[in-house]
């Protein structure tokens, strides 16, 4: 019963959706078909789908494993900004310099980037107990302004009329297209070999099973001798440094610059990703495509029907509240005890 | 927005189930396409492009099929909303922020055969046109109604980012208020965003606290203006008429008319005619318009305005004519110079002298 959860929410969330298009006016079949079916149509459609669900899977992925271990990195949309500044900023200072090495470095620069960001929130909570949330999510906005500060200053494009945009990459700090016509890049790769490393990482290895246990059983964690610091700075690190991989893959794949509107919400969706998925890294690869569906989805109602955006916002937050509903009613019965009130009576 | 809703529905209802066979009596209407970066309800920027977009539905009626879509991140989705509508048969489209300059030309160059109009940006192709109006001739009459109107002398000014065209802005609004009130101090918050209405009355409040009794701003909403009617102060619409806002405050409004321009550009499509052009037109092409003067202005401010707004519309008045000097106090114009629309005003990234603020770096 457990398993069919994900469908259960899923169908309730069309059903849901369909009813509100009814009551909009809105040809339902139609819009539904344009929400759900489209986006899978045409090639075009699903190569962008693939586009958009990369960085998705790859946050998510970081988010899993330290939501497992009951550390609340809500602040990845802040990582992933400081990772394409910092990986961003190597691309810019190799600019024109040709050579394989300079995205690998790029890549690494980010990764950096983002665990360094990640560890401040990790910093904090070991050494002065400071909460994780309230840390990343504020770090967040220092990001962003981080980002605005830099393509306005240092980073602008000299020869950019001084608007807030860096130089466009140069071919070889620009990620190689692995499907010829569209824009599906290697990103996409990377993001589902992490997913398979992360499984097994989780599933087989000792640090993998610790992580796991401080989340569920933080006393029994404990007795076994596990570090719950450890714990706190392994998961911040991992997903700092992933959400730091993602900026860069969106920054030096379809974007191809730096520019002030980089950050566009993937760290926050990516938290409803990881959460569909039951923090399961192979299953972020199927939620991670869910949700990117959605976006294509609400995108195309937009030009076909007419629909305002907030469309894919409402969907997603459907989707979660029925699964996690499902996820407690099928595991929990409530029981609505009349007689006791009638006795206090 | 064009409401298709329910007809649209029957239409696509029509098509599937029955094999529409068309009459063949009138031509095919010509498909347009509008993106937007804010909501159509901001009552600003984008608000006043879909008025324009309505504007060519209302003159072309069934010869023009237009699709809107709102609230596009400048980021990757912009490419991605440009090509869902060229593969949706759009013959023109217009990508209406800056931000989607570099998607408008990949998408351009992945579709020779679809024409693009960015506005406000400087890339332009075959298939791309460029447009934008000179918003500081607006300023300009704002300025100087704003320095005949002040008590306090002093002036805030609400921006969004610093590029060149809120630069520009700056500078003609304190050139024309300090050319009739030589005491006018203008006072600038930056708030890194086109459209933020909790920031926007944020700043309005900051610049009530430093001494400000006039608001301008760069920026789109309308929280400012409501701001400005609560604390008793004066204001100017940004884009759009933002009287209904605030009644008392609203002294005028620099209206952007885009809807000739559009019917224009949609018009050369249809007939064949189109070519890319770099278009940045003013007053006097009606582009830059004005929301009607308060009543609360007196008769000397409202002749005042009203000569500019003439001369403006006649061509024979330039907001930036020598002399002016930089802020730190170098030659820019000489005596009676105009400057030359580009390098100085497209790549302005300086203050003229007097103001005394910092341009964020």
């Amino acid at each position: 019963m457990v398993f069919l959860s994900p469908i259960l929410a899923l169908t309730l969330t069309a059903l849901s959706t369909f009813f509100i298009f009814f009551l909009a006016g809105v040809d339902g079949f139609g819009a539904f078909y344009v929400l759900f079916i489209e986006p899978l149509s045409t090639q075009y459609n699903f190569s962008e789908m693939l586009v958009k669900a990369a960085p998705l899977m790859m946050i998510a992925l970081g988010l899993s494993v330290g939501f497992r271990a009951g550390v609340w990195n809500i602040g990845a949309e802040g990582q992933y900004t400081v990772g394409a500044i910092v990986g961003g900023a190597v691309g810019l200072y190799f600019y024109e310099v040709e050579g394989f090495w300079v995205l690998p470095l790029m890549s690494l620069a980010a990764i950096v980037g983002g665990m360094l960001y990640a560890g401040i929130a990790a910093f904090l909570r070991t050494k002065f107990q400071v909460n994780e949330i309230l840390v990343t999510l504020m770090l967040t906005y220092v990001a962003i302004l981080l980002l605005s500060a830099m393509v306005h200053g240092p980073l602008r494009d000299p020869d950019g009329f001084n608007f807030p945009e860096s130089r466009l990459f140069h071919d070889s700090a620009t990620l190689p297209i692995i499907w010829e016509g569209t824009r599906v890049h290697i990103g996409l790769a990377l993001a589902v070999i992490f997913s398979f490393l992360t499984y097994f990482w989780i599933k087989k290895h000792i640090s993998g099973m610790q992580i796991n246990i401080s989340g569920i059983a933080p006393r029994a964690a404990k007795f076994a001798g596990f570090d719950e610091n450890k714990a706190v700075w392994l998961s911040l690190l991992v997903s700092g440094g992933l959400a730091g991989l993602a900026g860069l893959l969106e920054a030096a794949g379809p974007v191809g610059q730096l520019v002030p509107h980089l950050p566009t919400g993937y760290g926050f969706t990516a938290i409803i990703v990881a959460f569909l998925a039951r923090l399961n890294p192979l299953g972020i690869i199927f939620s991670s495509l869910l949700i990117a569906l959605t976006y294509i989805g609400g995108e195309n109602a937009q030009i076909t029907y007419d629909l305002p955006s907030s469309i894919t916002s409402i969907f997603q937050g459907m989707l979660l509240f029925y699964f996690l509903a499902c996820d407690v009613l099928i595991r929990h019965k409530i029981i609505f005890n009349f007689s006791k009130n009638i006795n206090h009576e | 927005m064009y409401k298709k809703g329910l007809t649209n529905s029957i239409k696509v209802f029509m098509t599937s189930c029955i094999l529409f066979v068309s009459s063949g009596a009138a031509a095919e209407p010509t498909k347009a396409a509008f993106i937007y970066i804010g909501p159509t309800g901001d009552h600003g920027w984008t608000y006043q492009h879909d008025v324009g977009a309505k504007y060519v539905k209302k003159h072309m009626g069934d010869d023009v099929e237009i699709t809107t879509v709102e609230s596009v991140e400048e980021g990757p989705d912009a490419e991605r909303v440009m090509a869902q509508l060229a593969n949706k048969g759009n013959e023109i489209i217009f990508t209406t922020s800056f931000g989607y300059m570099n998607p408008t030309l990949k998408a351009a160059k992945r579709f020779p055969n679809v024409k693009f109009e960015h506005a406000t940006g400087y890339k332009r192709l075959d298939n791309i046109s460029t447009y934008s109006a000179r918003f500081y001739e607006g300023r300009h009459v704002i300025g100087k109604i704003a320095g005949k109107m002040t008590k306090t002398n002093v002036i805030g000014y609400i921006a969004s980012f610093p590029i060149p065209e809120v630069i520009r802005g700056i500078n003609a609004s304190y050139l024309a208020a300090k050319s009739v009130n030589p005491d006018i101090q203008i006072k600038i918050v930056w708030v890194f965003s086109w459209f933020d209405p909790g920031k926007e009355a944020d700043a309005a409040k900051a610049m009530i606290d430093q001494g400000a009794d006039i608001i301008m701003q760069h920026t789109d909403s309308t929280a400012a203006m409501m701001m400005a009617e609560e604390n008793g102060m004066y204001a100017f619409g940004q884009a759009s008429d933002m009287g209904s806002f605030g009644p008392n405050a609203q002294l005028t409004a620099i209206i952007d008319d885009w809807g000739p321009y559009y019917l224009q550009r949609v018009q050369a499509v249809r007939n064949g005619t189109w070519e890319s052009i770099d278009t940045f037109d003013g007053v006097r092409e009606g582009m830059v318009a004005f929301a009607p003067l308060s009543d609360r202005l007196p008769a000397d401010v409202r002749a005042m305005a009203l000569q500019d707004i003439g001369e403006l519309a006649a061509g024979t008045l330039h907001p930036f004519t020598g002399p002016i000097n930089k802020q730190d106090g170098s030659a820019w114009l000489a005596a009676g110079e105009t400057p030359p629309m580009f390098p100085d005003l497209l790549t302005m990234d300086f203050y003229v002298e007097g103001i005394d603020s910092k341009i964020p770096q």
